[in-house]
């Protein structure tokens, strides 16, 4: 939708909290268009981004004044990383450097004033790698902690708009993700019901990392790499998630022609709550009677086994091959199809 | 913020928060007769992530660790990487050892150029400088977010991270580096593909940044050859900074300790590209990790009775202590601080340009823009051949298994300086994972016997301009060290 240069813009703010920035170098990658490109054509305006923007120290926090005093409208507020409550609750394991004041009480004072809240990846979403193990600040996402609801701004929190936070999930999140989500709410075409259980975007999160895996046909046979470099489907020992992740990765691309199993690697669903704690590691698939514990979400167990014993019963010799080494040693063959 | 009367005559300034770093930054300053007198460098962020990894197997140092950054992931999977290859005794294939050179001399190159266009540049194009001769074209070239240059570098950037998206899955927090190489072997289209991808980034360097090939930047050599390239060109943003740093006198501004770390960067069959080691008064010298510790008298952290060597470190925050003003620890070699980041790296190296300036002159914001952009234009030659080296059908990746027990440290270069990963295994486990990020040595906080770190250092005399309240020398300077706030205190 062209806008018109007359509208008014759609004003975002951008605070980074308790996570590494990964979301917006991730963020600055958009392309065709770029992401100013992007951005302008939406009619969307950073008031301020702590990569882009030029204001610094004093500047930036008069900024902030002038949003929580109504001067400048905000439509959506922006957080990337973890709410830290701790130590003791006090906030004081991130101070928003120049004002004394944790981050958190500012999100808060920011967030009752958005017309809409975004956690930009999974460490504003859910807490995410920086609440792992003994979690030593105490980290929690803008709205859930870890699986449950609740988080910095409480689970009866609602937006100006009406929304709870919507959380664009992935550590870090496709640049794409986010600029879509930030078009759709500009162009008013997000609403509650765009939004999965955990309220991730369901334009992204209504895919599989499955869908669209060039190692699709591995997994059908159940022809599984064995060791890193392997080519086979890594799900059955290399710990990959790709049949349960809630992401459109192998379908939509990173860089490129990149996605993490394009890549060689598993899977670690990383739009999920409580992905950074899968209870074993992660390059390893915790199995049961020689069956992953994990299985794609919607089949039921006893079929597995049977459909995986039939396959491998079936694997061809050239999946057999190919599946645990680092190249393609036998390529399918060419039928001559020819009639005389 | 300032509040005139800490002692006679002395201002004090609290500066933050300070953007287009990555993280978060808070510098307090005392001022005296419109200069800095004295500087504390704070960060304000503390996560753990040397807590939150204690306990889990080790392999998952490879999901955790790089989440310390975004802006420097690939550095530390590559450093995580080699602390785990060290535990196992197990050394890459030569594959697996070029396609990692050329993932982290990707990361390397692009934060260059991150750092060049849209963390430093764009304070030149503030509104005080609006009678400089120079302003109009930085304002059109590099106005924050906006100028043509600003907006060319990102999509130059987008460009080569294709080299990850094609190596190494996707930018940042891949897992393709592993102890034993790589997860993705390269076949010829890809050598092709990543030929022509590298082709397009020196294409738009040579057009816009410097006017000029590639070889010629690497092989500048003298400070006389600098002061030409000013005076006659090419024509480009090179020459453009070179002639705001020569009317700002930026070769004279933020001097630090001139003493430097490198551990070297991107191994070769026999030698790395840039060589390890240090280099002070004295000239070139070894690094002797032996002699590395951190002191904690002004962090934020227990344990402060005497410093500490990395494997025998511990991250306890310390969040009611009033002497500590920082969650940054103060890592010391041989109980003095040095500075790292590309001007170490060349220094180390001998790139004979970057001696000539900071013997001289002494290293400055114009000594380590110039480094970087200098070892932008060598690391990039480097990556072209490593491409050609890439040997599709030989292995990628060497496997080992995983002892019980066992210590390793993985020494690596990221952008922004040395890093190193200190591991301990214990009973199959990370019984102890302790990191040093470039920032860390760079913004630390005094130690023990008071010693400022080398920001702390390098802001002693920064002059401020009067009602200024976040004087734009201190962010000249502070910027020239490329800092990673969210490196510095994981
Ligand atoms: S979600 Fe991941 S990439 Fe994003 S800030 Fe958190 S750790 Fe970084
Ligand atoms: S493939 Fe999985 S781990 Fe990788 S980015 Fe997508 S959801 Fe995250």
């Amino acid at each position: 939708m062209p806008v018109p240069p007359e509208a008014t813009p759609f004003n975002v703010l951008w605070i980074q909290s308790g996570g590494c920035g990964g979301c917006t170098m991730s963020m600055l990658c958009a392309e065709a268009p770029d992401l100013a490109t992007t951005l302008e054509s939406a009619n969307i305006r950073f008031l301020w981004h702590p990569t882009l923007s030029e204001e610094t120290g004093a500047e930036a926090v008069a900024l902030f004044e002038q949003v929580l005093d109504g001067t400048l409208r905000l439509d959506a507020l922006c957080v990337e990383g973890a709410m830290l409550r701790g130590p003791k609750d006090t906030g004081r394991f991130h101070i928003l450097a120049g004002t004394g004041v944790p981050t958190i009480d500012w999100v808060r004072r920011l967030a009752a004033v958005a017309e809409n809240v975004v956690a930009v990846g999974t460490c504003a979403a859910y807490g995410g790698v920086t609440a792992a193990g003994a979690n030593p600040t105490d980290a929690c996402g803008l709205q859930y902690d870890g699986r449950r609801e609740g988080g910095a701004l409480g689970a009866a929190f609602r937006s100006r708009s009406g929304l709870p936070v919507i959380n664009v999930a992935g550590c870090p999140t496709h640049p794409n993700w986010v600029t879509e989500t930030l078009m759709l709410l500009a162009a008013g075409l997000l609403g509650a019901d765009d939004l999965d259980v955990y309220r991730r975007p369901r334009f992204y999160a209504d895919h599989l990392v499955h869908h669209g895996c060039p190692r699709n046909e591995y997994y059908e046979y159940k022809a599984s790499a064995e060791k890193m470099s392997d080519l086979g489907c890594m799900m059955e020992h290399l710990g990959c998630l790709g049949t349960q992740a809630h992401a459109d990765c192998n379908t939509r691309l990173w860089n490129g022609e990149g996605s993490c199993t394009r890549g060689g690697y598993a899977c670690i669903n990383c739009t999920a709550p409580e992905f950074e704690e899968p209870g074993h590691a992660f390059v390893e698939t915790p199995k049961i009677a020689g069956f992953p514990v994990g299985l794609p979400t919607d089949m039921p167990k006893a079929w597995f086994v049977a459909l995986s014993s039939l396959a491998k019963a079936a694997t061809p010799e050239r999946l057999r091959l190919n599946a645990t080494s680092d190249h393609v040693v036998r390529p399918p063959a060419v039928r001559d199809i020819k009639r005389r | 913020m300032s509040d005139p009367g800490a002692s006679e005559g002395t201002t004090r300034l609290v500066v933050g928060p300070f953007n287009r770093v990555e993280g978060d930054l808070e510098v307090r300053l005392e001022l005296a007769q419109g200069r800095v007198e004295a500087a504390f460098v704070s960060s304000p962020l503390f996560r753990g992530f040397e807590r939150i990894l204690e306990g889990r197997d080790p392999r998952d140092a490879l999901v955790i660790a790089p989440r310390i950054c975004g802006i420097c992931s690939v550095s530390q999977s590559h450093a995580a990487a080699l602390a785990l290859a060290g535990v196992q005794g197990l050394v890459p294939t030569d594959n697996g050892r070029v396609a990692t050179n050329l993932i982290v001399a990707t990361e390397n190159v692009a934060d260059h150029l991150t750092h060049f266009h849209v963390f430093f540049m764009p304070d030149f194009a503030r509104a005080l400088y609006a009678e400089r001769p120079w302003f109009p074209r930085v304002e059109a070239r590099f106005k924050a977010a906006q100028g043509s240059a600003v907006r060319k570098a990102l999509e130059t950037r987008t460009t080569l991270l294709h080299v990850l998206g094609l190596l190494a899955g996707r930018w940042p927090h891949t897992l393709a580096i592993q102890p034993g190489g790589v997860t993705r072997g390269a076949d010829a289209r890809d050598k092709v593909r990543l030929a022509a991808t590298l082709g397009a980034v020196r294409r738009a360097l040579e057009e816009g940044l410097f006017g000029a090939k590639l070889e010629r930047v690497a092989e500048l050599s003298t400070r006389e050859e600098l002061d030409r390239w000013r005076a006659a060109g090419p024509e480009g943003d090179f020459r453009l900074f070179l002639d705001i740093a020569a009317d700002l006198d930026l070769g004279r501004m933020g001097r630090a300790y001139d003493r430097y770390l490198s551990y070297g960067a991107y191994p070769g069959a026999e030698m790395p590209l840039y060589a390890r080691g240090i280099f002070t008064a004295a000239g070139p010298g070894e690094v002797d990790t032996a002699a590395i510790a951190e002191d904690h008298t002004h962090a934020r952290m227990e344990h402060r009775s005497r410093p500490h060597h990395p494997f025998d470190g511990s991250t306890l925050p310390d969040a009611e202590d009033e002497t500590g003003y920082s969650w940054c620890k103060a890592p010391r070699l041989n109980g003095l601080p040095f500075e790292t980041g590309a001007v170490a790296r060349q220094m180390v190296d001998g790139q004979p340009l970057i001696r000539d300036l900071v013997l001289r002159e002494g290293g400055s914001v114009l000594a380590r823009v110039v480094a970087r952009l200098v070892e932008t234009a060598r690391t990039l030659i480097a990556m072209e051949r490593w491409v050609h080296e890439l040997t599709p059908g030989a292995p990628w990746c060497a496997q080992g298994s995983f002892p019980n027990h066992g210590r390793a440290a993985g020494l690596t270069e990221a952008a922004r300086g040395a890093l190193g990963h200190w591991l301990r295994v214990e009973n199959g486990r990370i019984a102890g994972y302790q990191i040093i990020a470039p920032t860390t040595w760079n913004f630390s906080p005094r130690d023990g016997a008071g010693m400022p770190g080398p920001l702390e250092a390098a802001l002693v005399g920064a002059p401020v301009r009067q009602g200024e309240t976040t004087p734009v020398a201190v962010q000249h300077i502070v910027r020239s060290f490329d800092p990673c706030m969210v490196c510095t205190v994981h």
